[in-house]
């Protein structure tokens, strides 16, 4: 059956028909729905893991047993992953596993564009590249039988544009292959250093090997045309050239991006006049086709930032651009927002109004750092603000403790925070830590997490507690504070700085877009009592406007959460 | 010939329910199609963006600098945005609301006064509309989405009974009735 599916539902709709049995993920912008729509088959087991190497683990474990298994996360992602990634590569697998990773070119929702194609190259495993989503969903299945013809783990690597786009694929039957019966082998599953040194030239014969297949395997296709200009490209970069070119150049389509074959390559070259690589980031092909003595027009031309599109190609190859028009003026640009009544800005208005220093994570708060609330000094990975207050308390001691805090969501706690706050228990730094409980993994789009009493499927599961789990890592300071309450945020903050121990305090109230979360009707401003003082417009509620001088509520935004309310002296907020 | 619709608007609006149906109704038509959309992020009440094209055959999931047949904006500022995007026989159907971005909001830019007005005597093709008073003369503010799609059946020669099709085949049965009213007001 032909159907309009997203790439990511694709891909998990290979992990149905190949017979997949476990998948473990952790959500990431453009990797979430992959686990999302896998997860709406019965027949897969499927689960958040608290992070991407806990996630990664499972998968193993899962086809160390016998069965197909998955992990999918965002580029990023792998780094946190990349522990197990480089020694699964030693063991093998016994059932096929597969690895999904989402690379973010041009930054829509990632804080770097790293290049992921380096971690397949630098851990020794396949990596196979769609380019749409019919692309995906085949590749996916073949990934399985690659897995275990080869004994490796295989990497699909997708990007924003395949991810996130939408086209059409035809669906198959699920077969699942019979359960690979688990035999103790431990010079294989044992990575200690006597059995690794033996495993280590197993995986450099695999990649021998895995270069041979990669000559004639059917992941790699050339599409002969006008012999003038051949291009090398692979995923979306393919789509692109076949947009501006059609049948007006040759095209050698790589859908195996790790290894790459040589032969094929140097064929393809001999065949056209001028050789172009087509790839988005880092030059890996280029560099590869340079080694082996062509000459290629590449990053020399193209940029090595940000993403390809058919208006670039177009531009850097010398073919002529449509025409285009705009208005002339410039307008105010549209950058993303906390929610009206998104509980983290009631604790951000109070950051910013103590002058803290704010040492931030990964999340919809980072939002946080944007004007006209800008609290925020510091974003680099999930995890890091606790570690880095640690730090940079350690580095100016009382000059910087009473000020300085870190902020971490409750999904990012779990998934990296915990073994920060270990470092402050144990090293004992008087650092304070808010931790922004909203009750889910809200930038991604709402996926449950071990805080919030639910699994994947919304079934109830497990739930952490947060006190509990500080208290017994040695924190007597827990403070719990509503967001809402800028009086009560302000005292609590004061009180926890202002003491000479490590503290935590959790900021918790559910994200307001949660479906069981109950709006209160929208405030107005009442005319004549609102001054124009626009003492409310610090909040930088997208609800909140100045109309002729005065307050005016957006009452299709506002969702009641009166904390501009609080912030007027002369009682102009009010209910209907 | 590859047909471009780029749907624009501010996260939260609905796009994906607007991209979803047409995305439907040209695969029912028998096209090739392709829908990029914008998740993460950027959804968070930022400028949102979704490419739909169709034909024989479509490349690339993304619509490039004068390469759109017609924009599809849900609020007017988005819609001025996007018109390098047009071809230069392009079509804008836009609503007509106005929601202002932050840095309207916190004073370091006024809002544009009578895009609608500037577009026209720049040349370009605009029909609006007060999607948001259609739609809540139909039951529901959130119905924008399908008033902006009953505007776009308009220009499109495919019959009004495919849309309708393409409508149950992605709006929960509950919400049918009320989303063909709404696209009803937007086709008038």
């Amino acid at each position: 059956m032909a159907e309009l599916m997203l790439g990511n539902k694709a891909l998990a709709r290979g992990l149905f028909e190949a017979g997949c049995s476990v998948v473990s993920s952790y959500p990431g912008t453009p990797s979430t729905e992959v686990t999302e729509e896998a997860a709406k088959y019965d027949e897969i087991y499927c689960e958040w893991a608290p992070n991407e190497k806990v996630a990664m683990e499972v998968a193993f474990g899962a086809c160390l047993a016998g069965k197909r298994s998955f992990c999918g996360m965002k580029h990023v992602g792998l780094n946190v992953a990349a522990d197990p990634l480089f020694t699964c590569s030693y063991t093998g697998v016994n059932a096929g596993m597969v690895i999904c990773v989402a690379d973010d070119a041009g930054m829509h929702s990632s804080q770097n564009e790293q290049d992921s194609r380096h971690h397949a190259i630098a851990s020794k495993i396949p990596m196979l590249e769609p380019s749409d989503s019919a692309e995906a969903c085949e590749f996916t299945k073949k990934a399985f039988e690659l897995s275990e013809e080869f004994d490796t783990p295989v990497i699909i690597k997708m990007c924003t544009r395949v991810a996130h786009s939408q086209s059409i694929v035809q669906t198959g039957e699920r077969i699942v292959p019979p359960v690979k019966q688990y035999e103790k082998n431990i010079a294989k599953y044992v990575m200690m250093p006597g059995n690794a040194i033996r495993r280590h030239p197993f995986v450099e014969e695999r990649m021998k090997k895995l270069a041979v297949y990669a000559e004639d395997c059917g992941f790699n296709r050339v599409e002969m045309g006008d012999t003038a200009i051949g291009i090398i490209t692979s995923s979306t970069s393919y789509q692109y050239a076949k947009e501006v070119f059609g049948e007006k150049a040759c095209i050698l389509k790589l859908g195996m991006v790790h290894p790459l074959p040589e032969r094929l390559i140097l064929d393809f070259a001999a065949k056209v006049d001028k050789l172009v690589i087509l790839e988005e980031l880092d030059p890996i092909i280029e560099n590869h086709c340079r080694a082996l003595g062509l000459t290629v027009t590449g990053k020399d031309v193209f940029p090595i930032t940000g993403e390809f599109s058919q208006s670039l190609v177009a531009q850097k190859l010398g073919v002529k651009l449509p025409q285009a028009k705009s208005l002339d003026e410039q307008l105010p640009n549209r950058p993303p927002v906390m929610c009206a009544g998104c509980p983290h800005r009631g604790l951000f208005y109070t950051l910013a109004k103590q002058k803290c220093t704010v040492l931030g994570d990964i999340g919809c708060y980072t939002l946080g750092a944007v004007a006209p609330l800008s609290a925020m000094d510091m974003t680099l990975c999930m995890g890091a603000s606790i570690s880095a207050v640690h730090g940079f308390n350690k580095a100016l001691g009382t000059q910087s403790e009473g000020r300085t805090v870190a902020v971490i969501g409750d999904s990012t706690f779990m998934h990296s925070g915990m073994t920060g706050l270990a470092n402050i228990a144990y090293n004992q730094s008087n650092s304070t830590v808010v931790i922004l409980d909203n009750s889910i993994t809200g930038m991604t789009g709402h996926q449950q997490n071990p805080t919030t009493g639910y699994n994947i499927k919304g079934d109830p599961a497990g739930k952490i507690d947060l006190e509990a789990l500080c208290r017994a890592m040695g924190f007597s300071r827990i403070k719990v504070v509503d967001p809402y309450d800028l009086a009560e945020c302000e005292r609590v903050l004061k009180e926890e700085l202002a003491v000479a121990e490590p503290s935590v305090i959790i900021s918790r109230r559910p994200c307001v877009l949660l479906k069981y979360v109950k709006c209160e009707k929208p405030v107005v401003v009442a005319q004549d009592k609102c001054k124009g003082c626009k003492a409310c417009m610090r909040l930088g509620c997208p609800a909140i406007s100045i109309r002729e001088g005065r307050a005016a509520i957006d009452a299709t935004l506002c969702v009641g959460c009166g904390v501009c309310a609080q912030l007027c002296k002369f009682g102009a907020f009010g209910e209907v | 010939m590859t047909g471009n619709v780029m749907i624009v608007g501010v996260g939260g609006q609905g796009s994906l329910l607007a991209s979803k149906l047409l995305g439907k109704l040209l695969l029912n038509e028998g096209f090739d199609v392709k829908v990029s959309e914008v998740h993460g992020m950027s959804q968070r009440g930022g400028s949102v963006v979704t490419y739909v094209r169709y034909g024989e055959k479509v490349y690339s999931p993304i619509i490039d600098k004068g390469e759109a047949d017609f924009i599809v904006a849900f609020e007017q500022l988005e819609a001025a945005r996007y018109l390098g995007y047009l071809k230069t026989d392009g079509r804008v159907v836009t609503n007509t609301q106005k929601i202002d971005p932050m840095p309207v909001i916190t004073g370091a830019m006024p809002y544009p006064e009578d895009l609608i007005g500037k577009m026209q005597a720049k040349g370009f093709a605009v029909d609006a509309l007060d999607c948001l008073a259609l739609a809540e003369q139909a039951g529901s503010a959130k119905a924008v989405n399908i008033v902006l799609m009953g505007r776009l059946s308009k220009y499109f020669d495919i019959a009004r009974e495919k849309w309708e099709k393409a409508m149950e085949e992605c709006v929960p049965e509950k919400f049918l009735e009320l989303n063909k009213r709404a696209f009803a007001l937007g086709r008038q």
